[in-house]
């Protein structure tokens, strides 16, 4: 298992983090179903509008599921942004994670290691989490 | 008397991968038991000492089920369910 996610990408959603900093930032990478392809950037607004938590708002939620049908994609990943802490799933992540096929990345934009960024990606299966490689291309 | 219901990814090993289900009731309490007697295990996956689980939205038609009286929401012949998990965290 890896996740494989262009440049531009990750680029997008350090950018993000940073805009939206000290809010944590979310959004979702979509592909064709059954493709695991990271391919349609769509950046969700925060609804908790917090630095220690995020939430799709529900109707947004509704919106991007009905999207995904209608487009016959799948989301691929799933990420948020941790602004103080690590870029490793909180407790909340876990108990939270809904999606058993996104790979759920995470950036941490925390101030001791900026200007860079972590930005790592996990499957988050049944509460159980497992890290995986991610590999960036041009 | 049918309502549709869509069943999200992490909830389909209830349904036998079914992405849509039937099931029948007047309120979303009614349709949640009529789910949970026929997909057994189902209704705890949706609702918690009584009350809808926090990871879980469920809409009937377009509108979030919380703003029409959770699970007391009137539910009429035709009416389509949609449960989605909680994109959220911390």
């Amino acid at each position: 298992m890896s996740l494989e996610i262009s440049r531009a990408f990750v680029d997008a959603i350090a950018e993000q983090s940073r805009a939206e900093y000290p809010d944590e930032c979310c959004g979702v990478i979509l592909g064709p179903a059954g493709s695991d392809k990271a391919l349609r950037h769509k950046p969700m607004l925060n609804a908790a509008h917090s630095p220690t938590f995020y939430e799709f708002d529900p109707k947004d939620l509704l919106a991007l599921y009905r999207e995904v049908d209608d487009n016959d994609e799948e989301i691929v990943v799933i990420y948020h942004s941790h602004t103080e802490t690590e870029a490793y799933p909180s407790r909340t992540d876990i108990a939270y994670a809904g999606e058993p096929g996104a790979h759920y990345v995470l950036v941490s934009t925390r101030k001791e290691i900026a200007p860079a960024i972590e930005f790592r990606s996990y499957r988050i299966i049944d509460g159980v989490v497992t890290e995986e490689p991610v590999s960036i291309t041009d | 008397m049918s309502i549709e219901v869509r069943i999200p990814t992490i909830l389909r090993p209830y349904t036998k991968d079914q992405k849509t289900v039937e099931a029948e009731g007047s309120t979303l309490s009614a349709v949640i038991s009529d789910l949970d007697a026929k997909y057994a295990g189902l209704g705890e996956r949706l609702l918690e000492n009584g009350a809808l689980r926090r990871f879980i939205n469920v809409y009937v038609n377009d509108e979030d089920v919380r703003f029409l009286g959770g699970l007391e929401a009137a539910i009429k012949d035709g009416d389509s369910i949609t449960v989605l998990p909680a994109v959220a965290g911390g």
